[in-house]
């Protein structure tokens, strides 16, 4: 009977398994090893009509080229991690406490004031970009750095919430217990007692608000209107749409390697807890 | 602590996000609705005109196009993502170092910025010097590298591809964690009564699985109404005014034309339709069962 019906695809059919595997992993990198391939060539072979497979010879030249464009990207570089730092700092600023109120405190109405905390999740930020302009523009938050992360926190505060706030429940409450004994009041616990326990959804925390910041399109591309504001992404819609037409084909391939490199340094070296985050965040 | 005590402790720690909601959420949502009824612009002036935009929305045609643009990008590309992000998790649930290896590979896109994957395809997808153009002619498949982005549908089907490439990791992983919840015991179970691979995903995994299958197809419904960023770098809304989405004929209007006024009442009407759509979601978890 076990012949006929094998409990896995691994079993029926291990070879057709595996080239499935293999033809999938070549098409979902083949974008990627393509356009690292091209940032290496030299500048003239990367614009080369029709294109060529393999570099025939090794360049930074491109990458020479988007370091010196326009302002130069150390600048956007800086407006990016400075944008993506100061999001984290707000994300664990309003988080961490509110978490910690939601898990351990009878608020009147905690349910619902949960929720207000979680509508951000169903109010798409697109809808708010132009009344938040306005107001940016009277408070003088319009191309800064802390007014795209105020951005950035709007859309990234209900998962931090949602995050901490269950992983401040999983902690036993027998552990607060011998602390409020020794007479240690409700900030000492949390400092002390649940920050450590809590530190992969902390990790996860900083991960996700890094991320969802480095990669956030529409909003800085609203905000930061000034041109040495431009955070990475929005300084590569530069690069493509090039200089009276032509596009620096090199530079733009050199320029996207970069802008992909941290949120992939991120991913394989923090794997688990990227898709763990995932999986905590998306489905409830 | 008395009790009372506690709840106001309790109170002061949730405060500061509150505030913080209250703000930049709550504040800018009403003063969304009050600017669409004015004629609000950047370059100043602000009367009050009623219900005027609406009814200029109602009578807008471009904004009808990009609705129903909007809905067809939704309606081509969460099909492929549901059914391929399914069948990758089926691949992804097996054993083996090859299959992990696969599952990583097809996730790591999804870590990319929207903005960076769209431009890496649109240097890939170039007549000229693109890859993708230059491999197709030379496996023969077309005479000449396609032009992708002078035609309205072409263009769609080029985003299409390049979003795909980026989210399909997205609905493996969820879908793969709903395949990993069912239990080993339900599995042996069909094993005994003859049912055969197919079967046991036609009739065991996907039933059990329909909770996640349903919100992960919500949650990229909405996610897919929302299309800007992909759109404003590859087809800039061309050819015309073709391939504007909803949110970019907002953003057009907003903040190229400054007519915020309009742009705002427009905001409204796609802000209530997003809430159709993830009270849908909300009142379907909330009546599935739990697997």
């Amino acid at each position: 009977m076990s012949a006929t019906i094998a409990p896995r695809l691994s079993d029926r059919a291990p070879l057709g398994l595996a080239v499935t595997c293999l033809v999938v992993i070549a098409l979902m990198l083949f974008p990627l090893v393509a356009t690292f391939l091209s940032s290496i060539k030299t500048a003239a072979e990367a614009s080369a009509v029709p294109p060529h497979y393999l570099p025939s010879a090794l360049s930074i030249e491109n990458y020479a080229k988007v370091f010196q464009y326009q302002a130069g990207l150390g600048t956007y570089l800086f407006n990016s991690f400075m944008v993506a730092f100061l999001t984290i700092v707000l994300c664990l600023v309003l988080a961490v406490p509110a978490g910690y109120g939601l898990a351990r405190f009878k608020i009147p109405a905690r349910e619902s004031i949960f929720l207000i905390l979680l509508a951000g999740m169903m109010v798409p930020y697109q809808a708010l970009l132009t009344p938040l302009y306005l107001m940016f523009s009277t408070l003088g938050l319009a191309n800064t750095h802390l007014g795209l992360a105020v951005v950035h926190t709007v859309l990234q505060l209900p998962f931090s919430v949602y995050v901490m706030r269950s992983s401040f429940e999983a902690v036993p409450r027998e552990l607060e217990e011998a602390a409020v004994i020794d007479g240690c009041n409700s900030f000492q616990i949390l400092w002390r007692i649940l920050l450590p326990l809590a530190r992969p959804a902390l990790v996860t925390l900083v991960l996700f608000a890094f991320v969802a910041s480095w990669n956030e399109f529409i909003g800085a591309l609203i905000f930061m209107g000034k041109e040495t504001r431009f955070t990475v992404p929005i300084m590569l819609v530069g690069v493509r749409q090039g200089h009276f037409g032509a596009v620096d084909w090199g530079a733009l391939q050199a320029g996207i390697v970069v802008s992909m490199l941290p949120c992939l340094a991120i991913y394989l070296l923090l794997h688990k807890h990227y898709v763990a985050g995932f999986l905590s965040g998306a489905i409830k | 602590m008395r009790p009372l005590a506690r709840r106001f402790v309790g109170l002061v720690y949730v405060a500061p996000a509150l505030l913080f909601v209250a703000t930049f959420v709550a504040y800018p949502l009403v003063q969304l609705v009050l600017m669409s009824m004015t004629n609000a612009s950047l370059l100043g002036g602000e009367t009050f005109v009623g219900w005027n935009n609406y009814l200029r929305a109602f009578r807008d045609e471009t904004f009808w196009h990009a609705l129903a643009f909007t809905a067809k990008y939704t309606l081509y590309i969460t099909p492929i993502l549901m059914i391929g992000g399914f069948l990758l998790a089926l691949l992804a649930a097996e054993p083996g170092r090859l299959v992990r290896l696969t599952r990583a590979v097809v996730f790591l896109p999804v870590v990319i910025g929207l903005g960076s994957s769209s431009i890496l395809w649109v240097g890939l997808l170039d007549e000229q010097v693109g890859l993708v153009g230059r491999l197709l002619h030379d496996l023969g498949v077309v005479a000449q590298p396609p032009v992708w982005f002078v035609d309205a549908q072409r263009g769609l089907w080029a985003v299409i591809l390049s979003v795909v490439w980026k989210v399909i990791g997205f609905g493996m992983i969820l879908f793969l964690a709903g395949i990993q919840r069912i239990g080993e015991d339900v599995r042996e179970a069909a094993i005994m009564d003859g049912a055969g691979y197919w079967q046991r995903v036609r009739f065991i995994t996907l039933p059990l699985m329909a909770r996640t299958v349903l919100l992960t197809t919500l949650i990229s419904v909405v996610g897919s109404l929302l299309a800007f960023d992909q759109f404003y770098i590859m087809t800039a809304g061309g050819p015309g005014s073709e391939t504007f989405t909803s949110v970019y004929w907002i953003y057009q209007n907003s903040f190229i034309y400054f007519k915020q006024g309009y742009g705002a009442a427009l905001s409204v009407v796609l802000l209530v339709m997003i809430l159709v759509v993830s009270g849908c979601q909300i009142l379907a978890a909330r009546r599935w069962p739990e697997t």
